[in-house]
């Protein structure tokens, strides 16, 4: 008895599923409550219920399942528990399904669960593929279909691509500068679990009363103050994935900023914590203000402010300006862990230091100033005070130069290296080739004249996919297949990989390459019809998706039987030089032994000997003595 | 290398200027447009061409023999190099900037004698207003070369107002007005095309611009103020419940033979008369389709879901026009019945 009754008490799923039962019966009572005291008819208003509901029900999850426990001890000023460590690190699978505060075991469950929903919204693009495959209706209906490509890239960008990289720097990061841990544990765990809640949400939207939310992922108003139900899904759901990032970019700043090993100065960090620093930057900046975007849309919906009801005295532009002030920077919050990610690879496996390292770190920090500076870009056609359009091309046209100096140091990093073909070094060398071409594609939208054309076209579609595709998700398989051995201890099967990655580079430029030319000749996006002059380069582009999309099976069953069955992988297969590879594979639970020293640059490829950092029981090699980087 | 870039180069400009990229070139905006966009393809190929050789050459060069356990050089920088590849770079995307800002002020300036038009987007459909003219048409009928300044509006959400033949695209803005402005050049018929997602029937808003002889245009709206002196709506229900169908939009969603409407997205219409009188206890047919107009969720059609359809119709349309497209939907139906 006393057992039973503890399974319901304890921090876990049971608890989460009796908590968000009670706090949905309290939403719906409160609703219910609220519009008798005014009333209000009908008294049963779902629409109402469901909003309310999508609020409450997650903090009652996310209350149940745990995250909350030790701060609530604290803060009614209870005997909190010494810490005993029972909640880090995972011993059975089973610790992956609960609140965990080990960041390695956060890492994993960041890099599972957005994988999960990569998958879905892959199946999701498929879909709309298989219905473009010809002009005309094939098998779903225009509501459908708009609810496809919208709730297809809201996965992508806010499930997949944002939190897998704090997923990748959350397991490799501490490891890298040589910390035990993140600065806050509790608060790490919180931002995890928030993710679930965020994504079941938009996925659920399909079962909502008039279908998913289908104003793409953009949720233009004053289209998503009208539409049914389905988006509140999306306005609500964006809060949660909204809240996890900025926790995790804050514990980012604070554990970069305050737990760096002894010797590791901002000039010895690896660029991929460089690129996460800055990448942070721009999450607790920016991310406010999609926020801000998405409150301003329920309060239209469920509390009838008139914020973008034109004929109210609302203002439709605003809602563009506030969204994409946060979304322009997003781009590069895609982005900039990418490139950290491509220049611990490159190195790596080239086998020498990174080209430029201080312009690499400077050039990030260049893109986070400069990428405030652009956001209207999106908005040349929107109607917009017209004199903004100019400044707004010449910011983003710089953006170019930044980037350019990674490419360019990328490609001199190569040179006279040693390069070692493996799978993640394929991605980068295909990250840098594709994403060269979405850059290209990216100064050519800048052009204001140009842009009126082609401006919500599928020369967007190209654009983008090439710079989130061919980039960032390009450096996510770069990152997780370097760090596989790392993360499971054991070795992916290059052949399988060499494969992933030589379909995927193809098809893929069969896939996104044709769409810059319907683009151009005048197909619009998010279209479910289209001419029939188009009808050619849409058929080719179908099929090559549906090759494709079935090439990242091949991935999957990489990484899921070789995390079973693997080769068991040394403590540094490709002898690299950063911290994290200086442990075992998988790293101990506390992460170090004892804490390292840096007493050198990351990537001192080269010099016989050299070393990034020591450990109490080994002796420093003399070359290593040497600064970080040789002033030039 | 080099030789090798240069000519991967000269190539990759070669066929990215023999591609035909763009719809018909209709306005002389569309001609600075086209050419900007080639010069921006002859300064982007060499970029691409650059990191394409270098990349591959240095794999070809520099790729590990196997077993190979060494390090490649100890170069952390050059300096000279660094200089150069910001500063080329940052003269390149100015000099396109400036020429993209002369192009953006040439194809946006204002022209002697334009000719007015008023274009109002709806769910799901656009309709032009000739102020100068009087005639306001489902049709966007233009001169030849005489500019043109379109004063865009929207009526529910956002569109955007786009002939592709024109390269100019507008977004239409509830509460506010925008413009642009495009000088056709070639006679002919091009699409207009919605492209800013409006909602369901966002693909199917499409009409025809026709670009026709200033003689021709002269005929055509004297044409339609004949027209408008003509029988009074009144006097002729059929055409003038037709009319407003399309011009509201309806057959963006709504199959109706009479109106030449083939979507599927919304229940078929033409048999509308035979079902429209049984379907509720409370309300007859009349009452029945008005209320499926007004407030599409309180009709609940098996195997749609009412909240589909657009709301906001009442105030869309006036009375009379409800009044006018409720008896043309079930009269056209009785009708063939009839037949």
């Amino acid at each position: 008895m006393a057992v039973a009754l503890r399974r319901w008490t304890a921090p876990g799923w049971y608890r989460a599923l009796l908590s968000t039962l009670l706090m949905a019966a309290f939403c719906i009572g409160l609703v219910v409550l609220v519009r008798s005291l005014y009333g209000y008819e009908p008294l049963w208003d779902w629409d109402a219920i469901v909003t309310v509901i999508m609020i409450g029900a997650p903090l009652g999850f996310l209350v149940g399942i745990g995250c909350f426990d030790y701060w609530f001890y604290w803060a009614s000023g209870k005997p909190t528990r010494p810490e005993d460590h029972s909640g880090h690190g995972a011993y059975s699978w089973r610790d992956y399904f609960r609140v965990n505060t080990d960041h390695k075991v956060i890492g994993i469950q960041y890099i599972t669960t957005t994988v999960i929903f990569f998958f879905f919204g892959g199946l999701l693009a498929m879909l709309m593929r298989a219905e473009l495959a010809a002009p005309g209706s094939q098998f779903v209906d225009p509501n459908t279909f708009n609810g496809l490509f919208s709730v297809h890239a809201s996965l992508m960008i806010f499930l997949f691509i944002i939190p897998v990289f704090a997923g990748i720097a959350n397991y490799v990061l501490p490891l890298m500068i040589g910390a035990p841990d993140m600065a806050f544990p509790r608060l790490n765990a919180l931002s995890f679990w928030m993710l679930p809640v965020a994504g079941v949400m938009m996925t659920a939207s399909f079962f909502a009363p008039g279908g998913s939310f289908a104003t793409g992922w953009t949720a233009y108003a004053p289209l998503s103050t009208e539409t049914p139900l389905g988006q509140t899904f999306f306005t609500i759901g964006v809060q949660f994935a909204g809240a996890s990032s900025i926790a995790t970019a804050l514990n980012f700043l604070v554990t970069i900023i305050t737990m760096r090993a002894p010797g590791m100065t901002f000039w010895r960090m690896p660029l991929l914590v460089w690129a996460n620093f800055t990448t942070s930057l721009l999450v607790v900046i920016a991310t406010p203000f999609i926020a801000g975007s998405q409150f301003f849309v329920l309060f239209d919906r469920a509390l009838g402010t008139d914020f973008f009801y034109a004929a109210n005295g609302g203002d439709v532009v605003m809602y563009q300006h506030v969204f994409w002030f946060y979304s322009h920077p997003a781009v590069y919050i895609m982005m900039l862990p990418g490139f950290g990610i491509i220049s611990e690879v490159i190195s790596t496996h080239a086998r020498k230091p990174v080209f430029g390292y201080r312009m690499m770190a400077f050039s990030l920090m260049a893109i986070v100033v400069l990428g405030f500076t652009v956001w209207a870009h999106h908005m040349f056609v929107s109607g917009m005070h017209s004199w903004l359009r100019v400044p707004m091309m010449i910011t983003t046209m710089l953006i170019a130069v930044p980037t350019g100096i990674k490419i360019f140091s990328w490609l001199a990093t190569l040179w006279r290296g040693v390069i070692h073909l493996t799978t993640p070094m394929l991605f980068a060398l295909g990250f840098i080739t594709m994403f060269t071409l979405g850059g290209i594609s990216g100064v050519v939208l800048a052009v204001v004249p140009v842009d009126i054309h082609v401006s919500d076209t599928y020369f967007v579609v190209a654009h983008i996919h090439y710079v989130l595709f061919g980039g960032s998700v390009f450096t996510i398989f770069a990152g997780i297949y370097h760090w596989f051995p790392k993360m499971t201890g054991r070795m992916y099967d290059e052949r399988l990989g060499k494969l992933h990655f030589w379909l995927s580079f193809f098809f893929f430029n069969l896939t996104f390459g044709p769409m810059h030319f319907v683009g151009v000749d005048g197909m619009p996006r998010r279209v479910a019809d289209y001419a029939e002059e188009f009808a050619t380069l849409n058929a080719i582009i179908s099929v090559s998706s549906f090759i494709f999309g079935l090439s990242m099976l091949i991935w999957l069953y990489n990484m899921i039987v070789s995390w079973r069955h693997g080769p068991k992988a040394a403590g540094n297969p490709w002898r690299a030089h950063t911290i994290e590879w200086q442990v075992s594979s998988p790293p101990p639970i506390f992460n170090f032994d004892s804490i390292p020293t840096v007493v050198g640059g990351p990537y001192e490829y080269g010099i016989p000997g050299a070393q990034h950092a020591v450990f109490d029981d080994k002796k420093p090699a003399p070359a290593a003595a040497k600064p970080a980087v040789a002033t030039e | 290398m080099l030789a090798i870039g240069v000519v991967a180069s000269v190539i990759g400009v070669a066929i990215c200027l023999q591609i035909d990229w763009f719809p018909t070139q209709g306005s002389t905006q569309a001609d600075a447009i086209d050419t900007l966009y080639d010069v921006l393809m002859i300064a982007s190929v060499p970029i691409f061409v650059l990191v394409m050789t270098v990349a591959i050459y240095c794999v070809i060069a520099f790729r590990a023999k196997p077993g190979e356990k060494g390090d490649g050089a100890h170069i952390h920088g050059n300096t000279k190099l660094e200089v150069i590849w910001v500063t080329i770079p940052f003269i390149i995307v100015t000099a396109l900037a400036v020429y993209g800002w002369i192009v953006l002020d040439d194809i946006e300036a204002a022209q002697a004698d334009e000719l007015v038009v008023n274009v109002t987007g709806e769910q799901f459909a656009w309709s032009f207003d000739y102020p100068d003219e009087n005639v306001t048409s489902n049709e966007l009928v233009l001169p030849v070369d005489r500019p043109v300044h379109f004063k865009i509006h929207a009526k529910d959400v956002l569109h955007s107002f786009w002939v592709p033949a024109f390269r100019m695209k507008q977004d239409a803005v509830p509460g506010i007005e925008t413009n642009t402005r495009a000088t056709p050049t070639e006679l002919g018929s091009y699409p207009v095309v919605c492209a800013e997602l409006c909602g369901i029937g966002h693909s199917t808003m499409r009409q025809e611009a026709r670009v026709v002889p200033e003689a021709e245009f002269d005929a055509w709206v004297q044409e339609e103020l004949d027209k408008g002196e003509g029988p009074a709506p009144g006097e002729d229900p059929v055409a003038a419940g037709r009319e407003i169908f399309t011009s509201a939009g309806c057959n963006a969603c709504h199959t109706l033979a009479d109106a030449d409407a083939t979507a599927s997205v919304g229940p078929d219409l033409d048999e509308l008369a035979q079902v429209a009188e049984d379907r509720s206890p409370d309300l007859n047919a009349e009452e029945y389709v008005r209320e499926s107009i007004v407030d599409p969720p309180a009709i609940a059609v098996k195997g749609y879901d009412g909240t589909t359809m657009p709301g906001g119709y009442e105030d869309q349309l006036t009375p009379e026009e409800i009044d006018t497209l409720v008896t043309y939907l079930l009269g056209l139906s009785q009708t063939e019945e009839g037949e």
